[in-house]
């Protein structure tokens, strides 16, 4: 059996350089140093055009940033944004299962959901939903409107979205596991579900979580059309402030700011969830 | 001594291309049966037809008493549910030649994965008995690495440990060493060599001459898709009767 004890090999460190050896002097990059400069100086102009400009009324930001109705509207927004990622995704991977499947029938049904709800506008497809009730007045003896209050509309019109891209965010990670990894797990007698648990689904999340972490900022933002259904989210909450108020700019800058907040927190959290599943990758560590 | 893989007039074929053409092929429990042949002659094929990762056409093939894949009744072979198929699939280990280890597995979790999950093994008896198994592999000190941290003849060397966690009554090879650096073969043709020294029966695909000659108790020659001859390796290695077995060797010897 070989030993894994390798030979001390004098390295390059051990020997003493030379008193006369020539010294390295790196290239000298004045470019980079002027467009430094040229790039700080336009943003600190842009920056106090917007911290010196009365119009945005700073105060009157920090007044409304934490009112009640504020904090309820974002409480909807990000309540929202979790359950349409949890569905969106959940039917998205069955999705994706149906387009990898070896049933002809799964695979078209698969491929068509995705061409149909990438084709259609999600405001109109929010419309579509508020309005249901004009297509279907009556579902199984209810009246359409009293089932889908404008919160239900917003989550199954973006929920539906929401799936057909993670279908092809999950069937993409799906791909990226290299075949071998599944006849290894065959020829060990590893059963169907423990394979997609245990050895495919670990390794696409190293594919899927950058996309997926995009989609969940892109949805924390996109929820915001729910307004146009009169749905109390983030948005919506400044805007009703607004109408009463005419502080137009300050409070869509209170909403701005939120969405901020959150997507930096959210963004610290992909790093992390990135991390775990980097295990055993070159960028471990 | 028994016969452990027997396989009868197997047939297989990828489209139009017939790869395997009417195999037959005994190997006795306890033996090593290294196959060799030139590239397109269905070696890998065939070894693979043994533990069902690739169906066949017609034949049969049976380890140890069972058949493969299938369950026959009357004169029909009916194919088996995937779950019978797994089972009967753990007495057989199988080593790739890309090695296949689970890139974001620890080796040792490599190692147990198999006996926790298909055979029910409980986790810390599998932990045992896999550190035992580095050990024989010389990787007694790699249980906490990931399979990247190692060199192509150590994964080679954790993914034979990790077919021999099963307990297999029968190990396949597929070119083990034809992915490895030349000076990492050595390290795997010991292990491999070590095991045959202890009874396991085996088959093995490789284009390692020298090793066949000093470890296999048969040669299977193999050419488009049909076994050319087989015996001994003093027999098959030193007088080959078959034109295309003597022109296959006077261009890897």
């Amino acid at each position: 059996m070989s030993s894994d004890t390798l030979a001390k090999i004098p390295t390059a460190a051990d020997t003493p350089e030379p008193a006369d050896a020539p010294r390295i002097v790196p290239q000298r990059r004045y470019g980079q140093w002027a467009a430094a400069v040229v790039v700080l100086v336009l943003l600190g102009l842009a920056v106090n055009s917007v911290l010196r400009n009365k119009a945005f009324q700073w105060d009157v930001v920090a007044d409304y940033f934490t009112t009640d109705s504020v904090l309820r509207g974002l409480w909807l927004t990000l309540w929202l944004t979790a359950v349409v990622m949890v569905l969106g995704f959940a039917l998205g991977t069955l999705l994706a299962a149906f387009r990898l499947s070896a049933n002809p029938v799964l695979r078209a049904v698969g491929w068509g959901y995705v061409w149909l709800f990438r084709s259609i506008p999600i405001l109109v497809q929010l419309l579509l939903w508020f309005n249901i009730g004009a297509l279907y007045p009556q579902v199984l003896g209810v009246k359409t409107v009293d089932l889908l209050s404008p919160v239900a509309v917003a989550i199954v019109g973006l929920t539906l979205h929401e799936a057909a891209y993670a279908a092809e965010v999950v069937r993409g990670g799906i791909l990226s596991v290299d075949r071998g990894q599944i006849e290894a797990a065959q020829a060990l007698g590893l059963s169907r579900w423990r394979r997609w648990r245990r050895i495919v689904l670990p390794q696409a999340m190293r594919a899927i979580v950058p996309p997926a972490a995009n989609m969940l900022i892109g949805t924390l933002k996109g929820t915001s059309i729910v307004s146009v259904i009169a749905v109390n989210d983030l948005l919506f909450s400044a805007q009703l402030i607004y109408h009463r108020t005419y502080q137009v700019i300050p409070l869509l800058m209170v909403a701005t700011l939120w969405y901020a907040v959150v997507t930096s927190v959210l963004g610290i959290g992909q790093y992390y969830v990135e991390k775990h599943y980097a295990r055993g990758t070159e960028n471990a560590r | 001594m028994t016969v452990m893989v027997d396989i009868r007039s197997v047939h297989k074929s990828f489209g139009a291309l017939q790869v395997l053409n009417g195999i037959d092929l005994q190997v006795r429990a306890g033996e090593v049966t290294v196959v060799l042949g030139p590239s397109g002659s269905g070696k890998s094929t065939l070894l693979r037809t043994i533990n069902h990762l690739e169906k066949v056409d017609r034949g049969r093939i049976s380890v140890d008493g069972a058949l493969v894949g299938y369950r026959r009744a009357g004169n029909r072979l009916y194919e088996l549910p995937e779950r019978e198929v797994l089972r009967r699939r753990t007495r057989i280990g199988f080593v790739f030649q890309n090695f296949h280890l689970f890139p974001h597995l620890t080796v040792v979790e490599n190692v147990i994965e198999a006996p926790v999950s298909a055979l029910k093994r409980p986790r810390k008896e599998a932990v045992e008995s896999a550190h035992r198994l580095l050990e024989r592999v010389g990787l007694a000190d790699k249980a906490t690495a990931y399979p990247r941290q190692l060199s192509g003849g150590q994964q080679q060397r954790v993914a034979i440990a990790r077919a021999l966690a099963l307990e297999p009554r029968l190990l396949l090879f597929d070119e083990p060493t034809s992915a490895l650096d030349p000076e990492l073969v050595g390290e795997v043709l010991d292990v491999i060599r070590d095991l045959a020294g202890q009874g396991t029966t085996m088959i093995v695909v490789t284009h390692e001459i020298a090793f066949a000659r000093e470890v296999a108790d048969t040669v299977v020659f193999m050419a488009d898709g049909r076994i050319v001859e087989q015996g001994p390796p003093g027999e098959v290695l030193e007088r080959p009767r078959h034109e295309r077995t003597r022109a296959f060797l006077s261009k890897v010897l």
